[in-house]
């Protein structure tokens, strides 16, 4: 604290020397080695804590007649800049910084909005309509990805495909995390294969885990995520027809396109899934009512699931 | 690294004394402590360290001064710490997709004031444009009820849904009162005492094919709680029966999904999980183990295992033709 106050109140380099004589709390120079040990351990201790909480302590010269560097805060990299908002802005921020429940996130916007505070804005965070979002809750896989990508460290992760029956080691240039029609994805850069790939965070097994130095590659300039995956999963789109008795299969015809009747009377309708395997699920579940027309791979997949199925009544 | 307690405290201690610039007649010790999200006995421990801090020289002119009358608090000098240090990466990263996150959101807050703020949040963040967030949330804008929803809340209104429920794989009609909206994982959802049912349920937003705000205010009674969320979205009574089922390695994710008792790893099927689920609805059950297309078996009610079986021979039945 009082080092942050001392290096803000000067426009020049302060030497190692100078701090320790100037700040209270260095152990004074008395000549032994053992207190200018103690110095310097605290001293680098400092600069470390300093520097993660985000201020910016710089290293230089103020002439060339200096023997030594020295550091300095300059006032404008500290400060934050000007801001006021309106009543209904600083509400908007209010209601924006409840979305986030990992302890990463939630952390900082409660950090955020005290500064928000200090710089003089009312922020009301609880007043408004009842909502409690909960943007980032429930993946184990979220914080190590988010704060790799932070990073731009690589990262490595096991990662089980859906038609895979073991995970495969990955080792990705994280890009960002998403969350896109209620899943979250990592987006990145596949350095195994070569090629940007999007990962389902649920399908990642254990805890990634980034490795290397900081700042190791930069993402696309104009990378926006969320298209990143609407792209690779509408490539993986498939359209499959089924027949379903009329006024049944309630569920399917909310999002299906309806292609008029059969030959039997039943319903013909055109469904679109990016997850074949879970459509089959659902498919599977519909029992009598609804018959898969087409493609073969889901018509097989759901006779595959029923005959499972109907050797559950069977005595093992 | 350091503890995240020592780091949170340097955060906050050099973000005190421009608080209370920013505030000059003072403010209530309580008040304070709510802002910043820490007791009072710690923030009386922080203010009590900042007394001894000040500029170099140390004299009685050079220490940051306080001035405490009642349970009010000002500062008198402040060694030259007048404004809140820069946003983190962190936390200009949490700011700013929160608020385009917002921005997608539509009737959820005033669209032009989300985006004046998310304008001069950026510019405040020191990176005006082009923050690259390593993180974004992509909401479903198909959510035509969100609008409607909020409206009944905010005007204490009850709401008459048409609502789709995937268990039962029916269309129903219901009348709600609402307590809160909920978005979890980028999803929205309408806790609300159902009329019909006469109990607290949570409403998928997609579900909902209609919604309309009703004359009548809402009238949530007592007995209707809002749910820990920490516990999952999904809560069964307690007195339900129990369905017993043996989970496949690829349907072990139920066990983290629907809240289980009696969780036991299995050899049978290998890597299996046995566990067990309070439901009251054997339909539910139902389509839940024909979903998992035989990764799960039925060890308890038969009568379960024996329905799933009858209508998959059923459908084999069709399939044969």
């Amino acid at each position: 604290m009082n080092l942050v106050i001392a290096l803000l109140g000067t426009r020049q380099y302060v030497s190692a020397a100078k701090i320790r004589s100037i700040v209270p709390g260095y152990e004074p120079d008395d000549g032994t080695e053992r207190a200018d040990e103690a110095f310097k351990r605290m001293f680098e201790r400092d600069k470390a804590e300093l520097r993660e909480i985000g201020v910016p302590l710089e290293t230089g010269r103020t002439s060339a007649f200096d023997t030594e560097d020295g550091y300095r805060i300059a006032r404008v990299d500290y400060e934050l800049p000007e801001i006021t908002l309106t009543g209904e802005e600083a509400a908007a921020v209010g209601l924006a910084l409840r979305l986030w429940q990992s302890a990463q996130l939630a952390g900082a916007a409660q950090s955020a909005l005290v500064k928000l505070r200090a710089a003089g804005i009312e922020v009301d965070s609880g007043r408004g309509v009842p909502i409690q979002p909960r943007l980032d809750a429930g993946e184990p896989a979220f914080e190590p990805c988010y704060v790799a990508a932070r990073d731009r460290r690589v990262l490595t992760f096991d990662y089980r495909r859906p038609d895979e029956q073991a995970p495969h080691r990955r080792r990705v240039q994280p890009w960002g995390v998403v969350a896109w029609h209620g899943h979250w994805y990592l987006v990145g850069h596949d350095l195994d294969r070569r090629a940007p790939r999007v990962f389902r965070l649920s399908r990642v097994t254990g805890t990634p885990k980034a490795s290397g130095p900081a700042g190791a590659f930069s993402p696309p300039a104009d990378l926006d995520l969320a298209a990143v995956v609407a792209r690779q999963e509408s490539r993986a789109e498939q359209l499959v027809v089924v027949r379903a008795s009329p006024g049944t299969a309630i569920g399917l015809r909310r999002t299906a396109e309806p292609l008029g009747a059969a030959e039997d009377g039943d319903d013909r309708l055109q469904l679109r899934t990016t997850e074949p395997e879970q459509l089959a699920d659902t498919l599977a579940a519909y029992g009598a009512d609804v018959l898969v027309e087409a493609p073969q791979s889901v018509r097989a997949a759901v006779i595959e699931r029923l005959t499972r199925l109907a050797a559950l009544g069977e005595p093992a | 690294m350091t503890a995240p307690s020592t780091a949170e405290r340097m955060t906050r201690l050099l973000t005190l004394v421009p608080y209370l610039q920013a505030r000059p007649d003072g403010v209530r010790l309580a008040d304070a402590a709510g802002d910043f999200g820490v007791t009072e006995a710690q923030l009386r421990r922080d203010l009590d360290l900042l007394w001894v801090c000040g500029l170099p020289g140390h004299g009685p002119g050079d220490l940051i001064d306080l001035a405490f009358e009642g349970d009010r608090v000002r500062v008198t000098f402040t060694a030259g710490m007048v404004r809140p240090l820069r946003l983190s990466t962190d936390e200009a990263v949490a700011l700013i997709v929160a608020l385009r996150t917002l921005l997608e959101m539509p009737g959820l807050a005033e669209g032009e004031a989300v985006s004046r703020a998310l304008a001069k949040v950026s510019a405040a963040a020191g990176h005006p444009g082009e923050v690259q967030a390593p993180v974004a949330v992509s909401v479903g804008a198909a959510e035509q009820s969100l609008a409607v929803v909020r409206d009944g809340l905010e005007r204490g209104r009850a709401l008459h849904l048409h609502y789709y429920v995937p268990s039962r794989d029916e269309r129903t009609e219901r009348t709600v009162d609402p307590m809160r909206l909920l978005l979890v994982d980028g999803r929205w959802y309408l806790e609300a005492w159902c009329r019909n049912v006469e109990g607290t349920r949570l409403f998928r937003l997609d579900r909902i094919d209609e919604a309309t705000v009703l004359d009548s205010p809402a009238a949530p009674p007592a007995e209707a709680t809002e749910r820990d969320l920490d516990s999952g979205l999904y809560q069964p009574g307690a007195g339900s029966p129990l369905v017993r089922l043996r989970l496949a390695r690829t349907a072990r994710w139920v066990a983290d999904y629907y809240p289980v008792e009696d969780v036991e790893e299995v050899d049978d099927p290998a890597g299996g999980l046995a566990v067990a689920i309070r439901t009251s609805d054997l339909s539910w059950a139902r389509r839940l183990v024909s979903s998992l297309g035989g990764a799960a078996l039925v060890d308890s009610p038969a009568e379960l295992a024996a329905q799933v079986a009858g209508e998959a021979r059923a459908a084999l039945a069709r399939y044969a033709d």
